[in-house]
């Protein structure tokens, strides 16, 4: 048997019987497969789609752009479709415009007759096409560019504060011995017990009071120090020996030079974890900075999707198109770095 | 990691690597007077700092606005109640009748919240526990398909309540297949109903790749030698798992059924794109009860917000402790067992 196919059927039962599990666990698999990946790709075909496309039912599988003819006395391309005449046949003809059920047509041979067709008797003639417009517009004209911008800068400096706060306090925790040690670590796990949910409403105001309201620094500061990150970082810093800081220290380097040197670079891989964990949660965050800011040039790219969204007249094919743009780097986190985050939550998940 | 080229690393790290070189002198002097434990201090400083003002005294504030009445959310406009916030949010003169609460649409968020926790706990532990045995098989392309699984943990809720709220469209995708199907289109969101089920499914699509990875990562570690005894001993596969599976994972399962329901009573962001609390408020979760309350509606109540949060925090805080409790048992067991 060839390695594919010895691949695809190995399974538990004995002999050349398919055994019951194996069976259900492959539909499982292909299921799950076809059920996570689906709606994603759904998503980013429908991006690609037209605003009258979006409104069809049902909905085609591929986007398409109708195709336009140039047509003599006219300036722009007219778009063409195909009519159903009254004897039956079918006939290309190019819409110049259409008023109410009425479409005045024109045929592009001879484009000096008008001929009205109802648009019932009228299908569009299509060809796979992509509707990049639905991109450039929101960058260009709207704001999303300016989100885009304020996303990306919210998770740049939340990560690098995150990392240096976190490693710095696990440090400490890990390499010294003082006294109030354990009530720190305490303290950091009675954090875990407040989440952001139950603390809006004092936060907001903490946040007002510092002056930070509508500025993206009031969305930074508050979820920088994450007891997670601390603890992740912990962990990892209580392997490294002791040995090499007794040796630094006999070569007079100061504490902080232990840190940055020798510490910072040897926690490297754990460090690798918490900047994926936290620019993955940074760029997700959504309910904080939905309340902190309520000047639109401020919106980071999932509030100002959910406040495009939630309009009276969604405007769909902006918002898939600016959906996908906002998955974007997840997906490359996703695609390049998805086996350290698979590590990071195992390790961690256990204790 | 993915090499960074090492130029690239050395210029973006260059001003950093500046100020830490800048920073080393007074800390030097700093280490000198205070000794190695003074610049533990310095090290621990930042982040609890963030937590003191972010966090810690946040927490203390809760309290305060919890016991005040009034619209402004700066203390000082706002007038002492005592207790009367919780009076009002507890007040009912029958308690199986939820119309009859001085504020019903709390106990609507609670009502709902509880029904949606039980629902969607439930089913994301089964779905979550099959696909985990079903990832601990040997079989080749395990890897591809953990990943599968694990893709929609990394989206965001915004990005999540969009492509499902898009799904759900009266023209979208499960329309398309209902009507291929030969079965009539609805307007999911549009029903009570399935509005209620859409918000249980979505959430449980976005994060049970989270917890398939946990009980995996348990399941791995249940040593091989038990399974092939028993399989020497020609154990019926049943009866491996329920003697020999179950009761290993116990504590892993434990560990996500609590993280999942700390998880599911705080549930807000996909929900909210997703059908904004409606239709009516038949997904209206108390979370953005407490948002709405708090910040977004005309008739905002900041101290009743507080004291609705509180409430919560309650809830969450004895999950928690349950959660550390399990985990600092299941860690002592497997201390023992070595």
């Amino acid at each position: 048997m060839s390695r594919v196919t010895r691949f695809l059927v190995r399974r538990r039962g004995h002999g050349p019987a398919w055994h019951w599990t194996d069976i259900v666990s492959w539909v499982w698999l292909i299921a799950g497969t076809i059920l996570m990946f689906g709606p994603v790709l759904w998503l980013v075909t429908s991006s690609f789609k037209g605003p009258a496309q979006l409104a069809e039912f049902p909905p085609t599988i591929l986007p398409y752009e109708q195709i336009a003819a140039a047509v003599a006395g006219y300036e722009a391309p007219l778009p063409l479709y195909d009519v159903t005449q009254l004897d039956g046949t079918m006939r290309r003809l190019a819409e110049i415009r259409r008023i109410g059920t009425n479409a005045q047509m024109v045929d592009p041979a001879s484009p000096g007759d008008r001929i009205d067709v109802n648009i019932a008797d009228r299908s569009p003639v299509r060809e796979v096409g992509l509707a990049t417009d639905n991109y450039v517009q929101p960058l260009v004209t709207n704001d999303f560019l300016r989100f885009l911008w304020n996303s990306v800068f919210v998770t740049v400096m939340a990560t690098i504060i995150t990392l240096l706060t976190n490693s710095m306090a696990a440090f400490a925790l890990s390499k010294y011995q003082f006294r109030g040690r354990d009530a720190v670590m305490l303290l950091i796990v009675a954090t875990l017990m407040v989440p952001l949910s139950v603390i809006l409403v004092p936060l907001y105001s903490v946040v007002n009071a510092t002056g930070l309201m509508n500025s993206l620094w009031g969305v930074i500061l508050p979820t920088v120090a994450t007891p997670t990150g601390v603890f992740l970082l912990r962990q990892y810093m209580l392997t490294i020996p002791d040995e090499l800081l007794e040796a630094a220290r006999m070569d007079h380097a100061s504490e902080w030079q232990i840190y940055w040197r020798i510490v910072l670079p040897l926690a490297a891989p754990a460090l690798a974890v918490l900047a994926i964990f936290s620019v993955v949660w940074r760029w997700n965050d959504f309910l904080w900075p939905l309340i902190v800011l309520s000047r639109r040039e401020t919106y980071t790219l999932q509030v100002g999707l959910n406040t495009y969204a939630g309009e009276l007249n969604v405007q769909w094919h902006y918002i898939l198109a600016m959906t996908v743009v906002t998955m974007i780097p997840v997906v490359l986190v996703f695609i390049f770095l998805q086996r350290f985050i698979t590590a990071g939550i195992a390790g961690a998940g256990i204790k | 990691m993915a090499a960074v080229p090492p130029k690239l690393g050395m210029l973006v790290a260059a001003p950093l690597v500046l100020l830490a070189r800048a920073v080393d002198p007074p800390l030097r002097w700093w280490q000198r007077r205070t000794g190695q434990n003074g610049m533990a201090a310095v090290f621990l400083l930042p982040n609890l700092a963030i937590f003191g003002v972010f966090v810690l005294f946040p927490l203390i504030l809760n309290f305060v606005y919890s016991t005040t009445a009034g619209t402004n959310i700066l203390l000082s406009d706002r007038t002492y109640v005592g207790l009367q916030q919780y009076g009002r949010l507890l007040d009912c003169e029958d308690y199986a009748r939820r119309i009859t609460c001085r504020e019903d649409v709390f106990w609507t968020a609670v009502g709902n919240t509880a029904l949606f926790v039980v629902f969607q706990v439930t089913t994301m532990v089964v779905v979550s526990t099959i696909t985990a045995l079903i990832l601990n098989r040997e079989i080749r392309g395990r890897g591809f398909f953990r990943a599968v699984f694990f893709f929609p943990v990394l989206l965001s809720p915004v990005v999540v309540g969009l492509i499902w709220r898009w799904i759900l469209q009266r023209q979208g995708l499960l329309n398309l297949i209902m009507v291929s199907l030969g079965l009539d289109p609805e307007v999911w969101l549009n029903d009570r109903g399935y509005a209620f089920v859409a918000t249980i499914g979505v959430s449980v699509w976005a994060h049970m790749g989270f917890y398939t990875l946990i009980l995996l990562a348990g399941l791995q570690a249940i040593p091989r030698d038990l399974y092939e005894a028993a399989e020497m001993d020609g154990t019926p596969p049943a009866r491996v798992f329920w003697r020999i599976t179950l009761p290993l994972l116990g504590p892993n399962l434990a560990v996500v059924l609590v993280l999942a329901l700390i998880r599911g009573v705080q549930i807000f962001d996909e929900v909210y794109v997703l059908t904004g609390g409606g239709p009516g408020t038949s997904t209206l979760y108390l979370t953005q009860y407490i948002y709405e309350v708090g910040f977004a509606s005309i008739l905002r109540n900041p101290g009743l917000a507080a004291a609705a949060s509180i409430l919560m925090g309650l809830v969450l805080v004895v999950l928690t402790l349950i959660q550390l409790w399990l985990s600092r048992r299941s860690e002592a067991r497997g201390a023992k067992d070595t």
